[in-house]
């Protein structure tokens, strides 16, 4: 038997975090789709103080601009600096509406992810934590899970908008709604996903050890079960993400979201179908955007699964 | 495996009572007032009486009870009746006093009045379940609606699933391949990009600056001969593009995975081993097995593109049932929107257990007890 000629790995020893940031950095979508979430949230974030034109001002003489790249098509566009993406029929400005509507867009999609997680990590680990439990909020998620979401969330959106828009005003009534609706219905493959992991992880020497030091129930789940379930949460939260931003939008489109004074991209998009024929940048710029940012947090989210999977990091 | 499925089975029935349950109360929680398009210049006492001819006026253990009666038992008798000609949901009243002697003979003639010890009698038709919109029966018009619905999504479907398993079993066969990166990309794209986005692109791109397509679906065009089958291919094939993108993201993402998966293992050596050709290894051995998860997964898919097809056929104009739903929601008409939510439930129920069984039967490792 030979001896290992260096018995101790040389180079520098690295934490898991870096780990998992080097295999992630190596994914280039992931880096690309986070890059433009970036871009993308920073811009709804910070653009309206930058590009300060009131989303809402008509300004009547400047109405239908197309936007600025037409002038390289076609010279008799009506174009103008002041309006890079144009104006609508009551020429209200195209950036900052842009911006205002990717504001609503990207708010109610972070509400709606944290409250989705929030719900169905609870549950999650409530059911793979306590065994008396597990049997009857598994029952519920699967009862959760027949339920038909999109036209279950039709329903709701439409019949609970009056009393809630005249409690917390039209915005912040459909804000709640939508956010509560979406958080309500999407929690379940969270908790799934969560439960199993709680129901491996339950068994490991550690939760013993800890346990058999005394460590309440309460402190067991925040120090030692949720920060190992944590890389499952990311990745759909990712997923929740998306799916979030799409059911606004969808929402918008079918005409039951916002009330109509207040942008956000799927109504800019619904508004704008009748008249596409002449205008098709104001269903294509709102369209790009939604389905940008959705790809971008897709290609994120694959980007984070793997990273996060030790069987593939490393390699 | 009988017994699983019967077990099953039965389980559905305390699962569909539930969501029912849940469907019905959401409803009745919801302010909106059916009554609210009715002129102000009707008095309140016949307002009250309108309420109650539909139905408003009981309290809501009984009107829930009324409307399961009516969808299980009233409706599925009345669809009989239908098909075999039969009287089943039809019950015997007494004659109301003031009715004409004229029509009274009419009925007498035709064998619908029946003498019993406590006076005439005659036969009248089960309370089904009433559209408050249109005062017809609601599974009516949903039979009317429900072809559209099945055609474009059905179609869809199958086209989706047509293209992404050949996407699929070659992306994984040349894993990191060129093919495989695209494929992985476009897949990606079809997953992001959501259908009232694609819905009117496609519709600038083909039938507003090339005109090659309609962009409206005419569904009430029959289709007789060559030239009008030819119209209802051109018509159909925009609206299947849309959703067929979906499915096929889906799919061929879980082909490529569960693909992937089979590659690798020992019995595909020892396929190779043997001698056999790599077309038998791959479109055989691996595809076979690799096809288990997958065809679950095409199963669960179906309630999904019946709910996803809502927003598809507002976009195209189909009128299906998708639309129906909508339509009934902006009219306020509750009994219409409770049984389309609670189809749309019946099938996702439905489906899942169809996956369960199906991945029961095909898969000889899992067993259920």
């Amino acid at each position: 038997m030979t001896e290992l000629s260096n018995p101790v790995p040389q180079g520098k020893s690295t934490s898991q975090m870096q780990d998992v940031w080097g295999q992630f950095r190596k994914h280039k979508g992931a880096m690309l789709g986070a890059g433009f979430l970036a871009f993308i949230t920073l811009a709804v974030l910070f653009g309206p103080y930058v590009w300060t034109l009131d989303p809402q001002r008509i300004d009547y003489r400047a109405r239908d601009l197309r936007p600025i790249y037409m002038a390289l098509f076609d010279a008799s566009a009506k174009v103008s600096w002041a309006h890079p993406f144009g104006t609508d029929q009551l020429g209200r400005d195209g950036v900052s509406n842009m911006l205002a509507g990717g504001r609503a867009s990207m708010a109610v999609g972070w509400a709606a992810m944290l409250l989705t997680m929030l719900i169905g990590t609870s549950i999650g680990v409530i059911a793979g934590f306590f065994r008396r439990l597990d049997g009857p909020l598994m029952r519920l998620t699967d009862l959760f899970l027949s339920l038909p979401i999109l036209p279950l969330l039709l329903v709701a959106v439409t019949l609970f908008r009056q009393p809630l828009s005249s409690n917390f005003g039209p915005e912040g009534g459909m804000f709640i709604l939508i956010v509560g609706i979406i958080g309500i219905t999407s929690w379940m493959p969270t908790a799934r996903i969560v439960r199993g992991d709680v129901l491996a992880l339950k068994e490991r020497e550690f939760v013993l050890a800890a346990r058999s030091i005394g460590t309440t129930n309460r402190n067991l789940i925040t120090r030692h079960i949720l920060p190992n379930v944590l890389s499952p949460i990311l990745v759909s939260a990712t997923l929740g993400l998306a799916t979030a931003i799409i059911t606004e939008s969808a929402l918008s489109f079918l005409g039951v979201g916002f009330p109509s004074d207040f942008p956000t991209w799927g109504k800019m998009l619904a508004d704008a179908v009748p008249r596409m024929e002449n205008f098709p940048e104001r269903v294509l710029l709102p369209g790009l955007a939604i389905s940008l940012t959705v790809l971008a947090v897709n290609y994120m989210g694959d980007g984070l699964r793997d990273a996060l999977d030790p069987r593939i990091r490393g390699r | 495996m009988l017994t699983y499925t019967i077990r099953r089975l039965v389980l559905s029935v305390p699962t569909l009572l539930f969501i029912s349950l849940a469907i019905f109360l959401l409803l009745e929680l919801a302010p909106g007032d059916p009554m609210a398009q009715v002129p102000l210049t009707v008095p309140p006492e016949v307002k009250e009486k309108m309420r109650e001819a539909l139905g408003l006026g009981e309290p809501i253990p009984v009107r829930y009870y009324k409307w399961l009666v009516q969808f299980f038992w009233v409706e599925p008798q009345v669809l009989i009746d239908h098909l075999f000609d039969t009287k089943l949901a039809w019950h015997f009243a007494p004659v109301p006093a003031d009715m004409s002697a004229t029509l009274l003979n009419t009925l007498t003639e035709k064998g619908l009045i029946k003498e019993t010890s406590a006076g005439l009698e005659m036969l009248v038709k089960d309370q089904r379940v009433i559209s408050w919109q249109t005062r017809s029966p609601v599974m009516d018009i949903v039979v009317q609606r429900l072809p559209q619905t099945i055609w474009v999504v059905g179609t869809a479907y199958i086209v989706g699933i047509l293209i992404a398993l050949p996407i699929g079993i070659y992306s994984a066969y040349r894993q990191y391949s060129i093919f495989d990166q695209s494929g992985t990309f476009i897949t990606m794209i079809g997953f992001s990009v959501p259908p009232f986005f694609t819905g009117p692109l496609l519709i600038v791109i083909f039938a507003v600056h090339l005109g090659w397509l309609p962009s409206v679906y005419d569904t009430i065009h029959v289709v007789t001969d060559w030239e009008s089958f030819k119209f209802q291919f051109r018509q159909m094939i925009l609206p299947v593009m849309v959703l067929a993108l979906q499915t096929t993201a889906q799919i061929s993402r879980y082909m490529r995975a569960s693909m992937l998966d089979n590659l690798n293992q020992d019995y595909v050596r020892t396929a190779r081993a043997k001698g056999l050709s790599e077309a038998v290894v791959v479109m055989v051995h691996v595809l076979r097995n690799s096809m288990i998860p997958v065809v679950t997964v095409i199963a669960l898919g179906m309630p999904a593109i019946f709910g996803g097809a809502i927003i598809t056929e507002v976009i195209f104009k189909v009128n299906g049932i998708g639309q129906l739903l909508i339509t009934a929601l902006f009219a306020n008409d509750l009994p219409m929107v409770l049984t389309l939510t609670f189809i749309f439930a019946i099938m996702i129920v439905i489906f899942n257990l169809i996956a369960d069984v199906l991945y029961g039967v095909l898969d000889p490792r899992i067993r259920y007890e």
